[in-house]
């Protein structure tokens, strides 16, 4: 395993990635003695979508939750926007892996609890509400219970919930690994129109290949001990091809069957 | 629904029938039948009896209640937040909880008299402790991934209190509270036999002196009866308040 830290992993990339919307510079987090992140440095560009993608144990949750400010950096600085972040804020919105809604509260109560903890009136957070469960195709399901829905569809939900708030970026933590499998390939299809349609600069953790490569403008490919950007993928023709060309096209399989050749070796 | 009520009917119609049965054999010269009882019951509701005992059983009891939910919740909520205060106070709360209780009667009256400062005592002692552990418990396992929710969403930690965590806990607070007060019950009636015959203690003492022994079990009848009434009224409270937390967690 002779692949070396990389310290500026956009130094060649700079170019396709106009500006960024999110910058890891530096970061490094130790968990007693543990190196969950060593010295870790990553920018994302403004409007595209970023796959952290690598073997469990990579730290990739670490970073998304450092950069989300829910967990604090032991050194380096994440700058969102320009400007350099001390803890959780307005201008990110995260997507849970395990959904967390409050199971006491209906679909609309959960959609808007972002907006009511910011305290805006509830006529307002409502009207807001019902739109983006509209948007996510939950419409009807307001009064739903997060117990009488399915597991897609409550995803659904907390992805309704980290729209509504309407932040610039948006962390989705490994957001479609609880769902059934023909669920995710209709949610990696709507979250390539959400991309393309909001304006938003995504950053999603995932443990899928395939998923990575299918939904990513930009592949961050990390390994561990210690955590690591081994290489930055940006894969360039499949992208305006239409969904359901994407699983054919030689780039997609070839970045496919490249990516599994270098994380092998780290899977146990 | 016309289901449920059908069993319940059905269950309380099968305790009473072996009642009847045990009464008429009789398993016991002091047991008196159902029948009996029910009579009994009924003279003593409309005799208005039973009202005035009420009136003063009901003085430790909902006060005892009352105050050991307040500071109850309030200490599990502290005890539940910080390792710190669980490390200091839960042993108290562990200890009373298993505290021989009619034997520590005696000394009960002798700090606070026979009035209703000490009946009050022993309703707390018998309904706080469980109120307390079992709110501190549910409080320390409040889902982590909600609070980080509410982290990521800019809730404070008054937000996250509030509106994450007791909702969170609040199927366990409230299956503490209803231990809690079931065991309130039990030290109400304890104090009214142990300090001073007082409201349905008195009836209940004073039946069975006399061997009215139908009057007897009127009386720890209608306090059951209470009890059980109560109990459904802290159901309908908690599912008025958290609708969707009875019907299990969603994140598993």
């Amino acid at each position: 395993m002779a692949m070396s830290q990389i310290d500026t992993p956009f130094a060649d990339a700079s170019m396709a990635a106009p500006e960024s919307a999110v910058s890891v510079r530096g970061v490094s987090k130790n968990y007693g003695a543990v190196e969950a992140l060593k010295n870790m440095s990553l920018e994302f560009p403004k409007g595209q979508l970023t796959s952290l993608l690598g073997p469990s144990g990579c730290g990739k949750t670490t970073l998304l939750k450092i950069i989300a400010g829910l967990i604090p950096a032991d050194s380096g600085t994440i700058e969102v926007g320009g400007k350099a972040i001390t803890g959780p804020g307005d201008d990110r919105a995260f997507v849970f892996q395990d959904f967390a809604l409050l199971p006491w509260a209906n679909v609309l109560r959960n959609v808007a609890f972002g907006l009511e903890l910011r305290g805006v009136a509830k006529s307002e957070r409502e009207a807001i509400a019902e739109t983006y469960i509209a948007n996510v195709g939950l419409a009807g399901f307001e009064k739903a219970f997060p117990h009488e829905l399915s597991g897609g569809m409550r995803q659904r939900v907390g992805l309704a919930r980290a729209l509504s708030v309407d932040s610039q970026v948006l962390l989705l933590d490994e957001p479609f690994s609880a769902v059934d499998e023909q669920t995710r390939r209709k949610f990696q299809e709507d979250l390539l129109s959400l991309v393309e349609n909001e304006n938003k600069t995504f950053i999603f953790v995932t443990h899928s290949i395939e998923e990575a490569v299918y939904v990513s403008d930009q592949i961050a490919i990390l390994l561990p001990r210690p955590s690591r950007v081994s290489e930055i993928i940006r894969p360039s023709s499949f992208r305006n091809k239409g969904v359901e060309n994407i699983r054919r096209d030689p780039e997609y399989l070839d970045i496919v069957d490249e990516i599994w050749a270098s994380l092998r070796n780290y899977v146990e | 629904m016309h289901r449920s009520l059908l069993l319940k009917l059905l269950s309380a119609a099968l305790v009473f029938g072996a009642w009847e049965i045990a009464g008429r054999i009789p398993i016991s010269y002091a047991f008196p039948t159902f029948l009996e009882s029910m009579t009994a019951l009924a003279r003593m509701t409309f005799d208005g009896t039973l009202l005035q005992a009420y009136a003063e059983t009901l003085k430790p009891l909902v006060l005892g209640v009352a105050i050991s939910a307040l500071i109850g919740i309030g200490f599990g909520l502290w005890i539940g937040l910080s390792a710190r205060s669980e490390w200091f106070f839960s042993p108290i709360f562990i200890v009373m909880q298993a505290a021989p209780l009619a034997a520590l009667i005696p000394l009960l009256v002798m700090a606070y008299g026979i009035g209703l400062t000490s009946k009050v005592f022993v309703v707390c002692i018998m309904a706080m402790p469980v109120i307390v552990l079992n709110t501190a418990s549910a409080v320390r396992n409040t889902p982590a991934s909600l609070k980080e929710m509410g982290q990521s969403f800019l809730a404070n930690n008054h937000q996250i209190l509030l509106k994450i965590v007791i909702p969170a806990a609040s199927p366990v607070i409230f299956s503490g509270l209803r231990l809690g007060v079931s065991a309130g019950f039990i030290g109400a009636i304890l104090a009214e036999l142990k300090i001073t015959p007082t409201g349905v203690g008195d009836i209940i003492s004073y039946s069975r002196s006399i061997a009215d022994y139908p009057s007897m079990y009127a009386a720890i009848f209608s306090i059951i009866l209470l009890a059980v009434v109560f109990l459904n009224l802290l159901e309908k409270l908690e599912d008025f308040l958290f609708e969707g937390n009875n019907r299990g967690y969603v994140s598993d």
